[in-house]
Order: C-alpha cells, then structure tokens, then sequence
C-alpha cells in the first residue's frame, strides 16, 4: 500500500551526501512474502486505493461512451428493446399477469436491476484479463478492476433509469412516498453485482471455462429471478429457495417501490441482503486468496 | 544517503511453471485433482511427483541485497537473468514464491512507459488515469499537471485522443508521467531506451534529479553507458542469481568482460531443446572465418552465426524461418537480418530433417565491442513464433589498434554503431597554387 507522503517529505535539504542524523522516518515498513491461505477482505487496501477506484470507474465510463456512436443511448437501448420484446411476448402472447401494472412498466422496472446486474457481472468477469498489460506491469489490488465496473454500470443504470420516468409520466403510472426506497435497492443489487462480479472474475483469471459459463448463468439467473413473471407465482413452500437468489429481492423492491404494487419486502428481503452479503465478503476473500497467482496466470 | 534501509530482500525466489501444459488451467483439471486426492492418498503418492517438479523453473532464486535510502543501484544481466522479476517482486506485481523483501515508503514501478494510456482517451485524461495508476493522487496529478504538459511538450495537444498522436508523443508524456512521481523509492526497467535523443537526455537528466533529492531508485538498463552515469553501485544478475555486486565499474566489467553468461555456442539436447511441434532448435554457433567457434572475432574479418534446427513437418513457403537481430552493448538494435531473402530456398517444399541456415556479416561492418543476438524462429504462413530469445548468443569484436583499423593510427574510442572501412579517395588539385 502507499501511504501518502507530502509532496517535499525527502527535502531540498537533503541533497548532497548530508549525514545528519534524522528523525524517525514516517515511511512506513512493509514486508513482501508469499501470501498463504485466507487473508481477510482487503478494506485498508481498498481504503488506500479509493482514488485509483474512482478513476478506473470513470475511465469505465469514458471509454465506454467514446467507442460508440450513440453513446449513453445504448444504456437505453438495451433494456428497452427487451421491454418491447417482453411486452409482446410474455404479455400478448404468454399473457402473463402482471398485477395490474402496464406491461411496460412492469418489465422495464425488472430489466433495469437486471440489466445493470448482467452488464456489471460479465464486464468484471473479463476486467482481469482484458487488463492483462496493466496487471503485469504495475501494482494495485487487483480487486478495484472487477469492483469498478460495478461502479462504473451505475452511470448506465441512472441514464436507464430517466427512461423509465418517461414511461411512468406516458402510462400515468404515479410513484408513491416508496420511491424513495429506489437507492436502496440500487445499493442492494450493487452489493450483489460487485459480489458475483468478483467471484467470477478470481475464477476467469484462473479457470477458462468460466469466460463460457457466465453468460449461460446470466441468462439461468433471469429465469430464475422474476424478471418476466411477478414473483407472486412461485408457491410459497419455494419462497425461501426462491429469495436466496438476492436479486429476486431487488427485482421485487424495485417493482414495488416504483408502482406500489406487487410484494411489499418482508422478511425474505433480510434473507437476501444477508446472501448478498455474504456473497460480497466471501467474494473479497476469494479474490484476495488468488490476487497472488494473477499475475503469472493472466 | 540515509543509514535508514528502503529494500531488503531475503533469499528472495520466484518459481514460474513451464513447460507443456497449459499454465492457465481448466476447471476440469482442478476437479479431476480433487477427485483423484484422495486416491492418490490412499496409494501414498502424496509426495510431489517428478515430472511437476522438472517443469519449474526459478526466474529469480535466493536473491539477497540491501539499499539504503537515498541509494542508486543498476541492476544488469543478460534477457532472462531475473531482473525485470526482481522489478516486479519487489513492486508486489508478482508474490514471492520463497524468502521475503522489505520495503520502506512509498513505491512506484516503471516496467514500462504509459501502463494504462488508452487510445481513445485524451491526453488529459490520459495523464490523470496513468498518473493515478502509478500511484499519484487526485490532488498531487492536478497540483503536477503543467508541469507534466510542459515536460511532454504536447500543450497544443493536451484535448486530443492520443490515438492521434505521435508513437514519440505519446513516449513523451509517459514518461513525463513518470518523471514528476513523488514515491520514495523508483525502480525503472529499460525505460529510457525510448524516444529521441534529446527526450533522453531529458529524462536522464530527470533520473539524475530523483537521485540527489534523496530518492532511492533501482534501476535495470542495458545500457551500460547509462548505468555508469546514473548509479554507483552496480548489481549483476544471472540465470536468477546475484553475481556480483558492488562498485558500478568493477561490476560492468565484470559483465562486458564475460559476455556474461551468454556464449558463442549454445547447444540443446534432443529433449531440451528450445521449440515447438514444427520445429526446434539444436544450436546456434559464432563461428569464425576459418569456420571454428570464435568468442571474440578480428573486426576485418566476416562473422558467421550458424543456426541449427530440426524440422519435424513438412514445410512449403516461409515457414519456418530464421531471423537474427544484433544489438549492441548499449542496447542499440544495429540491425536485423532473415533468412526469407533466400526466396530460391523458400519456394521449394521441404522435407522434416535437421535444417542449418547461417548469415554471414561481412569483415568492416560491426562496431568494436559486444554484440548480443537475438533470434527469432518462426512461420509467416500460418503466423507462429517457434521460438526466440535475446541475447541468444554474443561475441566481441575486437579492432586492432596496429593502424591497420578504421580508426588508422589513433587509439582513442571510435564513434558510431557501425564501424565500416570506407573507400577515400585523396587527390591533389593539378595545379599547386604557386603557379
């Protein structure tokens, strides 16, 4: 870790081959060794590297919108094209129920923590070995990569999500005083992004098959999340299964604090954050247990 | 120079694994293993196995040293003697595999100019995002920043993609990055082979500055001229190993004297040999005009480097093909040669066999000094690298000093990366300007 130093800590003074005796050094001492086993989250390690978090995020972003034509634009696009697709398709055709919700609104407001989740976990999966120059040949904890696109989504998420004010004013659809539990589930379903995102992203840079598995289970996750159909569907002796997966919670909030219909979070909301937490520290752990054998695998 | 200690490094080893298989591994493999574990532990075969411990090989082993605070230290070696592992050992890019370093203050490694530029990003943000990633804060890259511009010289350019810059551009403000870090201690890999000559300068200039301000830096050049002028103390790498290490001309000597650990022959047994499934490597040799491997060579006479390799498919056009660069002791690529010139050779099919092409400098041609060769095995159709390694072989040219040389009767050094015998034609004009 760095510690910062002001900027004329080894001072004008010092020049020539003074020998003066000096005060004790504020630099601190580490020692480099082989990590073995489990060695906690890394919280100071990322407290000392926030900043080099914020710029990876922002440089996410940058590069994210310069590469393409119609920038911000396809963080629209996406989620709502499928909510086109989905209206169509589940609504007319499946005629799905959806609680008395436009379809529109309904699928829009489950695509869009969807979205941000499937965007974020495949982004950090690869972050590792798209950044192989990078790794090789500097140091910083490995995990801000992975974990800045999970930061880096949230951009996309917000431009997303003022389409889907527009929605709400042409649907007549009024929010209620919930609204303002939204960032809430936002934090919810980044705690979970970031988690996901960094198991997947320690397993690709040490297994290949993982590059091909993730986005089978992206896909298996929104099946098994309630993104097409309310989660009022899944019978109750289910429910716990069911709410394990924390992004069925988010789904939900979402759905309910925008509409004020659907599932009011209960208790099965506490049983997701507590997976989603887990998921994030256990995801620390792991990333941290294999950050030594990046760089020779990458 | 403070008493106060920036590195120590404690029988430091790093192990990597080579060889055939793969060393990213597949899901499947790890499954197997676990699987297999407890079956391997019922037959007792618990003990490491043989064939896992030959395809290990050991960059850097037992490396012990100590820098003081303040200190300059050159590291040189041959390629592949362990130091840029060293570098990123002790900048924590890579773990220890054995023993462990100390490091006192802040770190900040250049492996290599604009770790991190993006294209497609000004360069602005280029600077900012680079700056951050070498370890700068947000404050410290704004409080540097027209410096930064300035030292680059690409003020007028700052707001555009550096796609559009020049490959000297974008050096320029790398390296401009770099040089205003604040980090206690600098380790820097061959970074100033770069740029033009006056940026070198620069930047040698900028290195020098570090140095007296109390920083300690570490620094793995080929360049002997610029280790001499930079550091005073010099350490000597091998094969992983610390050689030597001490005053920066003894151990330059040392090393210009030995060509060190890189010889004129090098030779490989059917099962070590150096390669892939199309072709491998058997030797490569210095020979001589007489045809005898020769260490150091009579700078009049051709040099022939002999490179030997068996063929194990059939091949047709470029593939495989040799290719030979040579560079000199200060690291100056002097030029490069292939073996594709032999279009009459390349355009007939061949058979699997053992193949010898060798190049012949000509007499008159090289610079006095050592010359380290790199070589390059590989197809153009389909495109593969079989094999390459600098410094593969070296030799010395030696140019007498009897006045028979280029330099004639002077015995001082002779400038120039090429040392030709030129044709002078000296006339007097017809009429003496007395009549």
């Amino acid at each position: 870790m760095r510690t910062p130093v002001s900027a004329d800590a080894p001072g004008a003074e010092e020049r020539g081959r003074d020998r003066r005796p000096q005060p004790a050094s504020p630099r601190t001492l580490r020692t480099l060794r082989a990590r073995k086993g489990w060695t906690g989250f890394g919280l100071s390690q990322i407290w000392n590297y926030r900043e080099l978090l914020y710029f990876f995020t922002w440089r996410n972003i940058k590069i994210r919108y310069k590469q393409t034509l119609i920038g911000a634009g396809w963080a629209v696009l996406q989620p709502f094209f499928m909510m086109i697709a989905f209206t169509f398709l589940f609504g007319r055709i499946a005629e799905i129920p959806t609680g008395g919700v436009p379809r529109p609104i309904f699928y829009y407001a489950a695509l869009l923590p969807w979205t941000y989740f499937s965007t974020t976990v495949s982004t950090s999966s690869e972050s590792i070995a798209a950044s192989q120059a990078l790794i090789t040949k500097v140091y910083f904890p490995r995990m801000m990569l992975p974990m800045s696109f999970a930061l880096s989504s949230l951009f996309d998420h917000l431009i997303a999500f003022l389409m889907l004010v527009v929605l709400m004013i042409y649907f007549g659809v009024t929010p209620t005083i919930t609204l303002a539990l939204i960032p809430a589930f936002v934090a919810l379903a980044a705690v979970t992004a970031m988690g996901a995102g960094l198991w997947a992203s320690a397993l690709n840079a040490i297994y290949r098959d993982v590059r091909y598995a993730v986005p089978f289970l992206l896909q298996f996750g929104m099946f098994v999340s309630p993104v097409i159909y309310p989660s009022s569907r899944i019978p109750a002796k289910w429910q716990t299964l069911y709410y394990l997966n924390p992004m069925a919670a988010v789904i939900d909030g979402f759905r309910w604090a925008l509409t004020g219909t659907g599932r009011a979070p209960g208790a099965p909301l506490l049983l997701s954050i507590a997976v989603s937490l887990v998921l994030l520290l256990t995801g620390m752990m792991f990333f941290r247990r294999t950050e030594g054998l990046i760089a020779d695998l990458v | 120079m403070s008493e106060l200690t920036a590195i120590r490094a404690d029988h430091l080893g790093k192990r990597f694994r080579i060889g055939e298989s793969d060393p990213y591994g597949t899901l499947r493999e790890s499954l197997m293993k676990g699987v297999m574990a407890p079956l391997r532990w019922m037959r007792r075969e618990r003990s490491p196995n043989k064939i896992g411990a030959d395809m290990h090989v050991w960059a850097v082993r037992d490396a012990s040293f100590e820098i003081k605070e303040g200190e300059v230290v050159g590291l040189i070696g041959r390629n592949g003697a362990g130091k840029t592992t060293l570098l990123k050992l002790l900048s924590e890019i890579t773990e220890p595999t054995e023993g462990q370093a100390q490091v006192r203050g802040t770190l900040s490694s250049l492996l290599e100019v604009g770790t991190g530029f993006h294209p497609e990003l000004t360069g602005r943000e280029n600077v900012q995002l680079n700056g951050a990633i070498l370890g700068m804060g947000r404050s410290q890259i704004k409080r540097k920043f027209d410096e930064i511009v300035e030292f680059a010289g690409v003020a007028r350019f700052i707001d555009t993609p550096i796609k559009r810059y020049s490959t000297g551009m974008q050096v320029r403000l790398a390296f401009a990055v770099a040089a205003h870090l604040e980090s206690d201690i600098l380790l820097v890999d061959e970074v100033l082979a770069v740029g033009d000559l006056e940026f070198q300068r620069k930047c040698m200039g900028r290195m020098e500055e570090a140095s007296s301000m109390g920083r300690t830096v570490l620094f793995v050049s080929h360049s002997v001229a610029s280790i001499l002028r930079l550091c005073p103390r010099v350490i000597l790498l091998d094969r992983g190993g610390i050689v030597e290490d001490g005053k920066a001309a003894n151990v330059v000597k040392t090393y210009l004297d030995s060509g060190f650990g890189t010889s004129a022959h090098r030779e490989w047994s059917a099962e070590t040999a150096p390669g892939d499934e199309v072709a491998r490597l058997l030797s490569v040799r210095v020979l001589d005009d007489s045809g005898a491997v020769a260490e150091d060579l009579d700078i009049h006479r051709p040099v022939d480097i002999e490179v030997t390799y068996r063929l194990f498919t059939p091949a047709t056009g470029t593939s495989p093909t040799v290719t030979l660069k040579f560079t000199n002791d200060e690291g100056t690529v002097v030029f490069a040669s292939t073996d594709m010139v032999r279009t009459d050779w390349y355009s007939k099919p061949r058979m699997p066999g053992v193949i010898r092409s060798t190049c012949r400098i000509p007499g008159n041609l090289l610079a006095e000094g050592q010359v380290f060769v790199e070589l390059i095995l590989a197809s153009t159709n389909p495109a593969a690298i079989h094999w390459m390694e600098s410094d593969v072989v070296a030799f010395h040219v030696q140019d007498a000093t009897s006045g028979e040389g280029v330099r004639g009767p002077m015995v001082m050094d002779w400038p120039g990366i090429v040392r030709p015998m030129l044709d002078w034609r000296i006339e007097a004009e017809a009429r003496s300007p007395e009549a």
